[in-house]
């Protein structure tokens, strides 16, 4: 019985910084401020299905898709150069890929504007060769363009580590058995990085969809996303009641979103979370 | 005559400077059971790998019919594997792994169905289409290895240790039916192993090697009673290797007596190293033989007693299903034909 004593520390966090910041989400997600105090309601749930809301909730989505089916096409063939066998400098190639994640996140965000802006480095390399400047920043390419930047690293290297992982033998029985290299990646490498291939799409999706600074910084705020809805209700609204109801439903549609994709992880070893 | 369906001519390769093989020249017999015998490092896997596709050879060829498919890649090659460690796709069922083959040839799905059904009961896994593959014994899935392989009807079969992690019970029944498949399906078997007794109870022809080299071609039967040299005879089954001087034909020294012998061709009291299986060797009472020892070891095996003889400075290894008592006298007898007579071969 001495594992039950050595959880006990955690459990106490868990309940501390876990169960009790979302019950307390929870408790203002369900009321409303009247003159009378707070008042139980569903009202905050009603108004996120207002058009407006919806449209930020709906682009939200949208872009975060389209980062993730971006990120998935360049990752993929990453990961397979990198996990491939003739590849001599991997471990060189890996480490420059995670580099960048050690720099901070604004930091690479805010080095995005200073190339993009209208008297940036590319505008005036384009002005060097003749060219009339281009509008980059502050329009949603520049912010999906963010977000592939940022979680790229999120999809090649859980596939690069499953895809690490195939026995080689499999690949030659494949051959074996009348596979040339393309049957063989579809029909054996392909659902075997499966498992990565999932985790990956659940690791560029969730903070895709759910990021503020991105959009802030390389959408100069026109393109409002639930992220930054989220972060107005709270800090210039004022309105934590509403602000605590569009966390609850984003999170309630990334379990939802999470489950369906875990039921393709069989093995269970992504970031599936059941 | 057999045709040969396999020739390989004078293949080399080296892996990183090594040499893994040197100059092998081997044909391989329709419809034989040719295994390729040796110790690890000896380059038997390295041999079927270049037969199946997996490696190219340095230098030399290799002739399928007749036709040279050196550089043919795997999968357009009439061979199929068994692999190791079954490199079953852990991704798909029992089914699916077994038509995978059949699929990439588009057949009709029925035709499909039916062949795994069929090849399911070749190897008595009826009814395990829809399991799946980690839910089996390491056994089932040996024979999912195998029906994967046979299902596409090669005309080789290329086995590299197929039964190497199987147990012993398992591993002989294992080897009964194998041959038994070879025989009823009529296809060429080439077979890597390490484990000469399953060499010799399955095989029509034994390879041998050694570091890269063939060291004896030959029937099982031959190959255990008429070893070429030391390492086969040592290799196969167990051997009392001595040396001896050949005085003239006919007639060998070892151990300090003389002993009629059937072999000849030698020079006059040339240096040899003589072989004589533990099993060829009778005990008899001191005063019956040339050789006397006194037994030091006795061990009981089950089938026979294995006794370590001391005489002078050799130990004889016998094996015999009388037993003399330790520190008991004894004399052994030593046939002319149980002496195997081979050319001393220069340590390098």
């Amino acid at each position: 019985m001495k594992s039950k004593w050595l959880s006990f520390p955690y459990l106490v966090w868990m309940l501390i910084f876990i169960f009790i910041p979302l019950l307390l989400v929870l408790y203002f997600s369900l009321t409303i401020r009247t003159p009378d105090g707070l008042v139980f309601s569903f009202d905050n749930f009603r108004r996120f299905f207002e058009p407006i809301y919806l449209k930020v909730f709906l682009r939200s989505v949208y872009l975060a898709l389209i980062s993730t089916v971006i990120c998935l096409a360049l990752g993929y063939p990453m990961a397979m150069i990198l996990a491939g066998n003739n590849f001599k400098r991997k471990n060189v190639m890996v480490f420059l890929f995670v580099v960048p994640m050690w720099m901070n996140f604004l930091l690479r965000t805010y080095a995005w504007m200073t190339l993009l802006e209208r008297q940036g480095l590319l505008n005036t390399f384009l002005t060097f060769l003749g060219l009339p400047p281009l509008n980059l920043l502050y329009t949603q390419e520049a912010v999906v363009l963010g977000m592939v930047y940022n979680f790229l690293p999120f999809m090649v290297l859980p596939i690069y580590s499953v895809l690490r992982k195939i026995d080689r033998q499999l690949i030659e029985a494949a051959a074996d058995l009348g596979a040339d290299q393309m049957t063989i990646f579809r029909r054996v490498i392909f659902p075997l990085s499966l498992p990565g291939v999932m985790s990956g799409i659940t690791m560029v999706f969730m903070p895709a969809v759910t990021t503020f600074v991105i959009s802030r910084l390389l959408g100069g705020g026109q393109f409002t996303l639930i992220g930054n809805l989220i972060e107005q209700q709270f800090l210039f609204v004022g309105d934590w009641h509403f602000g605590s109801a569009i966390s609850m439903v984003m999170m309630v549609i990334i379990l939802l979103s999470m489950g369906v994709l875990s039921r393709y992880d069989k093995e269970h070893e992504g970031g599936g979370l059941w | 005559m057999a045709q040969n369906i396999i020739h390989l001519v004078n293949v080399s390769k080296n892996y990183n400077g090594t040499e893994a093989l040197r100059n092998i020249n081997l044909y391989i017999r329709k419809n034989e059971f040719l295994t390729l015998l040796g110790p690890s490092g000896c380059g038997k896997t390295t041999t079927l790998r270049i037969i199946g596709g997996f490696e190219e050879p340095d230098s030399g060829e290799v002739l399928f019919n007749g036709v040279n498919i050196t550089s043919v890649p795997p999968y357009k090659r009439k061979v199929n594997t068994v692999f190791q460690k079954y490199a079953l796709f852990p991704h798909l069922d029992v089914f699916e792994n077994i038509a995978f083959g059949l699929k990439i040839k588009k057949m009709d799905k029925k035709l499909i169905a039916e062949k795994v059904h069929n090849i399911l009961e070749l190897v008595n896994l009826s009814g395990y289409e829809r399991r799946e593959i980690d839910s089996l014994s390491g056994g089932q899935q040996q024979r999912v290895a195998i029906a994967r392989a046979l299902v596409n009807e090669p005309e080789v079969l290329l086995l590299d240790e197929p039964l190497g992690a199987l147990d012993l019970k398992l591993r002989q029944e294992m080897q009964i039916e194998l041959k038994n498949m070879q025989q009823r399906l009529g296809i060429t078997f080439v077979y890597v192993t390490h484990d000469q007794e399953e060499a010799l109870s399955m095989s029509d022809t034994i390879v041998v090697m050694k570091e890269g080299t063939i060291q004896q071609i030959g029937t099982p039967t031959d190959i255990y009673n008429e070893p070429k040299n030391p390492f086969v005879a040592d290799f196969i089954g167990e051997s009392n290797i001595v040396s001896g001087i050949m005085l003239r034909d006919y007639f060998v020294q070892f151990a300090g007596a003389t002993f009629d012998c059937v072999d000849r061709g030698f020079e006059e009291n040339e240096p040899v190293d003589v072989v004589i299986r533990p099993e060829d060797i009778q005990v008899v009472s001191p005063a019956e033989s040339k050789l006397q020892g006194e037994v030091i070891a006795v061990t009981f095996k089950g089938v026979h007693y294995e006794m370590i003889v001391q005489n002078n400075s050799t130990r004889w290894k016998i094996q015999s299903t009388s037993m003399a008592p330790v520190g008991s006298k004894v004399g052994l007898q030593i046939l002319p034909d149980a002496i195997h007579i081979m050319k001393r071969v220069t340590a390098k």
